[in-house]
């Protein structure tokens, strides 16, 4: 019983998905102008000592696949938030289905949105001639990693739609996230910053760790270190985040 | 012990913040295979009362059995046994017809195997066969309601409660829908409760009504009962010159108790039922006072809730809307 309302609301939160071109196709589309615009405007960093390769395109790569996720985000809070705004939660609200499928089957959509995200940027890659160090293995690797950053980030958009239920809440987080992003190695190797308080925000900045594990799998191969870091911030962030989305479901479905 | 189909409230309260008694101490019993109809102006507590009922809205005192099952303690029981289709038909604009009730008879635990079989009949039925296919962004407000009808009737409920089920509905759409409530309750034996603010749906549609104002029921009793009760028509004469409204009033005045209806006119319950009104027109050419209308008003529920509160239905609505 579980098990099918789980998929009832994935494929729900799939099918809007598909019949708003706005929702996915953003999503591939700008982080991918932004990569071509960067791969370009800031290739001559390739030439700095300690610069970790020769190609900024395979460096840069992996800022797609979390700003993706960033945008994950935002489609899961807004839906959500419109299914509060509308009544459409009141109407689920009063079938059997449990606070705790309703939340596997929206974040279960939103997964498996990531994994389509993760396989364009990947042939995105590929096509542009980009050489995964960490070969096949290290693809798959990319995937499930993905799989736990599209968690995460998809349960903190339906944490905020379910405390604030307005669409508008969601949207004002965007900006915030992209602070988050522009403020770490996004562009740069963190030790090759040389202002210091960018080193340190983007040292502080979980972010950083996120873009480093896929980055290393691109460019560096199997780096044990950078991979820890990823998936325990990764990890941390989908922990947490669906510990507050849990709690907040439960307010928020306030039935007997 | 209350029967599976009934629905039952004592003294049932529910404050907001700022100590707003939305439903101040209501009571309530409606029979299997009844129609209930609650009628009310906005903001009577109507929906209030419904979202309670449904177990989406904890009561703030007070008790209420629905199928036989307590609302606070027992509510997935509850909501096993209801439907509802509340006030905003809250539909996926993205999804279609055909992708709402499948997710409802998924959600709703319909066997798999039946699922299909189920949303065909219901889209049948509701006559929503043809448009199964289309997204509900393309819907009429009248074809929103009929599948908000259709999802609330997936899982075979016994009780149904309908939260104004035809406001901003075409005439037609409307009496498609009574006709459906209908032979729910006659056919199938469903208990209905039916919020309305329209004094003809629940005069043709509910077996008995309840009338509710400021959170309280003012009224209770068959239509028929209810207007009996009032007895005594209204004669409503409008001036043909808006100077001479209260020279009429006064004419008026000896027919039997003045009631308010539009301020543009003046409006009397008959003392002595319809045989008065010659003498009112009598009264009105001695005192050569030209009225533009006259108007003899059967006892109607709108007379009912004007008796039992002060004010017409329709300009309690109005009230209510300014004092929001």
């Amino acid at each position: 019983m579980v098990a099918t309302q789980v998929g009832a609301i994935a494929m729900r939160s799939i099918a809007r998905t598909v019949r708003q071109p706005a929702s996915f196709i953003p999503p591939l589309v700008f982080p991918t102008m932004l990569l071509a615009v960067n791969s370009g405007g800031l290739a001559s960093a390739t030439g700095l000592e300690g610069f970790p390769t020769d190609s900024f395109l395979a460096f840069a790569l992996a800022v797609p696949f979390i700003q993706g996720a960033l945008f994950s985000t935002m489609n899961a809070g807004t839906d959500l938030a419109r299914d509060i705004q509308t009544g459409f939660l009141s109407r689920l609200s009063l079938t059997p289905l449990r606070g705790s499928a309703l939340l596997a089957g929206t974040l279960g959509g939103v997964v498996v949105l990531g994994q389509v995200q993760t396989a364009f940027y990947v042939l995105v890659g590929l096509a542009a001639g980009v050489d995964f160090h960490a070969g096949l293995l290290g693809i798959a690797v990319l995937f499930a990693f993905a799989s736990i950053v599209s968690l995460g980030f998809g349960a903190l958009g339906s944490f905020m739609a379910l405390r604030t239920g307005s669409g508008e809440a969601i949207q004002g987080l965007f900006p915030l996230l992209f602070v988050f992003l522009f403020i770490s190695s996004m562009n740069m190797p963190r030790d090759l910053i040389e202002i210091d308080w960018f080193r340190a925000a983007a040292t502080a900045n979980p972010v950083s760790y996120l873009l480093e594990c896929v980055r290393s799998l691109i460019i560096t191969g199997w780096d044990g270190e950078a991979l820890a870091l990823g998936f325990g911030v990764a990890g941390a962030l989908a922990v947490v985040a669906v510990g507050l989305a849990a709690v907040a479901l439960k307010e928020r479905l306030a039935r007997t | 012990m209350a029967h599976p189909n009934s629905i039952e409230a004592q003294q049932l309260v529910r404050v907001f913040k700022k100590g707003l008694r939305a439903v101040d101490g209501i009571d309530l019993h409606v029979e299997p295979g009844e129609v209930y109809g609650f009628l009310g102006p906005n903001g009577a507590g109507k929906s209030t009362t419904v979202l309670m009922l449904t177990t989406l809205l904890p009561p703030t005192s007070g008790t209420a059995r629905v199928g036989g099952y307590d609302v606070v303690h027992e509510g997935p029981k509850v909501r096993a046994a209801i439907g509802a289709a509340l006030q905003e038909a809250a539909l996926d604009p993205l999804l279609t017809g055909r992708d709402h009730l499948r997710l409802q008879t998924m959600l709703q635990g319909v066997p798999r195997h039946e699922r299909r079989s189920r949303a065909d009949e219901l889209l049948d039925r509701v006559g929503l066969a043809e448009a199964a296919d289309r997204k509900v962004k393309g819907y009429s407000g009248g074809m929103k309601r009929r599948l908000d009808l259709a999802l609330a009737l997936v899982h075979r409920p016994s009780i149904l409660f309908l939260d104004e089920p035809t406001t901003g509905l075409d005439p037609q759409s409307r009496k498609a829908l009574w006709a459906e409530v209908a032979r729910l309750a006659h056919e199938d034996g469903v208990t209905v409760f039916l919020t309305t603010q329209y004094l003809e749906e629940a005069d043709v549609l509910a077996d008995r009504v309840g009338i509710i104002d400021h959170g309280r029921i003012v009224a209770e009793g068959t239509p028929a009962a209810l207007k009996a009760e009032i007895g005594r028509p209204t004669v409503e004469a409008e001036p043909a010159d808006p100077a001479d409204r209260e020279r009429i009033a006064g004419a008026l005045d000896v027919f039997g108790e003045r009631v308010s209806r539009s301020p543009r006119s003046v409006s009397v319950r008959l003392r002595d039922g319809a045989s008065g009104l010659a003498d009112v027109v009598r009264a009105l050419d001695a005192a050569s006072l030209p009225v533009e209308n006259l108007t003899l008003h059967a006892p109607s529920l709108d007379d009912v809730f004007l008796a039992k509160t002060g004010r017409s239905l329709e300009g309690a609505a109005e009230e209510d809307e300014t004092e929001a």
